[in-house]
């Protein structure tokens, strides 16, 4: 077994799948599929991830054009909004007298 | 269970190795990109993939029922099942070429062998009844494994038991109904069902693998928490659920130690064969020749259909980028 993945012969691309509930959600990825193109991985994504009402919407992307950020960019990225606790709401006290806010 | 004997790498030692091991202690979720010994990431290729093969080789013995449901609702039920298994399998295979192998390269290491899939796929079904006993059986020893995997250490796998877990519950139930329909029926059903029961009993319990005092990968496993429970432990927790369920159906378990401990809240029961678990393991069950070559012959049969559906999306996508020029 090599760990490396070769340039698959004639292997259909990896497309990664989206879907959207039926409760006004955003579509959220739930996996992904092979299939030889765009259309075939929306036929496909229906049989593999909506055989229980689990979506309304399709959106399929080959994986090989998403970019993702790297786990070594994790600190710099990451880090300068833990500092920043104003963003939240409940950094601010506001008296019981002035009622919900 | 779905992943048997599964060789469990070594792992080397080093402040890297801590810190990983950290991580995981931590309950932290690893993820595709994340730095991993190469023993998790090789050890993990293996479990996933061997436990990928086990769904997509699992829908032969089923398959082999569904022209011959005894009626359209079972027929239709039994579809949607060995469908689901399918997609279970597509959801492993996903979650095992995150980890940078190739789909169509785990495919081969199946078709010739090198792979392993799970005992119990290579018993045949040999009446109606068989699909009450794997559903009930075999999907619920699966279950015993799968849930606790729902929170192993790798992200996309634990992600894909989750999706399989939520589907899983129907494929038990849908055979118990079978064998309570069986049980309850005409004298000949009911024969047929002790006789399912009979046959799968001992194969359900070797799903789990062999005794813990043997099961030599078990260690680093459960540090990398890829492994949860031990094989006994999950094996014990399969029989003190089903064999109440057995009595129900009011069938008997073919063990003639089975008995009730009092004391310890458990049943205790007859280990099975392992020498007959090693044979089918190691190639020599009553269908590992059938299941592997059934296997080729769909991979072989599809490969024009496969090139042509590529060349067709190279074509299309040619013509387009020609249209829009």
């Amino acid at each position: 077994m090599s760990d490396e993945s070769p340039t698959a012969r004639n292997e259909w691309p990896l497309w990664e799948i989206f879907i959207r509930g039926q409760h006004g959600m955003s579509h959220r990825h739930v996996g992904s599929l092979h299939a030889a193109d765009s259309e075939m991985a929306i036929k496909n994504a229906r049989d593999v991830y909506t055989r229980r009402n689990e979506g309304v919407s399709i959106w399929v992307v080959e994986a090989s054009k998403i970019t993702a950020s790297s786990p070594s960019d994790k600190g710099p990225m990451y880090e300068p909004s833990q500092s920043k606790v104003y963003r939240h709401p409940t950094f601010f006290d506001i008296p019981d007298d002035v009622g919900a806010m | 269970m779905y992943a048997q004997m599964v060789k469990s790498e070594n792992t080397d030692s080093g402040p890297e190795f801590d810190a990983f091991q950290a991580r995981i202690d931590a309950g932290e979720r690893i993820e595709p990109k994340d730095w991993m010994p190469d023993g998790y990431h090789k050890t993990l290729i293996r479990q996933i993939s061997q436990h990928a093969h086990s769904e997509i080789v699992g829908q032969l013995p089923e398959g082999n029922w569904i022209t011959r449901a005894p009626t359209l609702e079972r027929k239709a039920i039994l579809l949607a099942k060995v469908q689901d298994e399918a997609g279970h399998g597509l959801y492993l295979y996903c979650a095992a070429e995150t980890l940078g192998v190739s789909r169509d390269e785990l495919t081969e290491m199946l078709l010739d062998g090198r792979m392993k899939y799970s005992s119990i796929f290579n018993y045949p079904t040999l009446t109606w009844a068989d699909m009450g006993a794997v559903g009930w059986l075999v999907d619920g020893a699966a279950i015993m494994n799968q849930v606790p995997l729902q929170r192993t250490s790798y992200g996309p796998y634990a992600r894909a038991m989750i999706r399989i877990c939520k589907e899983e519950s129907f494929h038990q139930r849908q055979g118990y109904d079978i064998m309570m329909k069986m049980a309850q029926g005409s004298i000949a059903q009911k024969r047929m069902a002790q006789d399912a029961l009979n046959r799968y009993w001992y194969p359900s319990l070797m799903m789990f693998g062999p005794s813990d005092k043997e099961s030599v990968h078990s260690t680093q496993s459960m540090k990398w928490r890829i492994k949860i429970n031990s094989n006994d432990e999950l094996r014990q927790k399969f029989v003190d659920q089903t064999v109440p369920q057995a009595e129900y159906l009011g069938l008997t378990v073919p063990d003639e130690k089975l008995h009730f401990n009092q004391e310890t809240g458990h049943y205790e029961f007859s280990e099975p064969d392992w020498n007959e678990f090693f044979e089918v393991l190691n190639g020599n069950g009553p269908c590992n020749t059938e299941r592997l070559s059934a296997r080729n012959k769909a991979w072989n049969d599809g490969e024009w259909v496969r090139e042509g559906m590529m060349e067709h999306a190279r074509k299309k996508a040619a013509n387009e980028k020609v249209a829009a020029e």
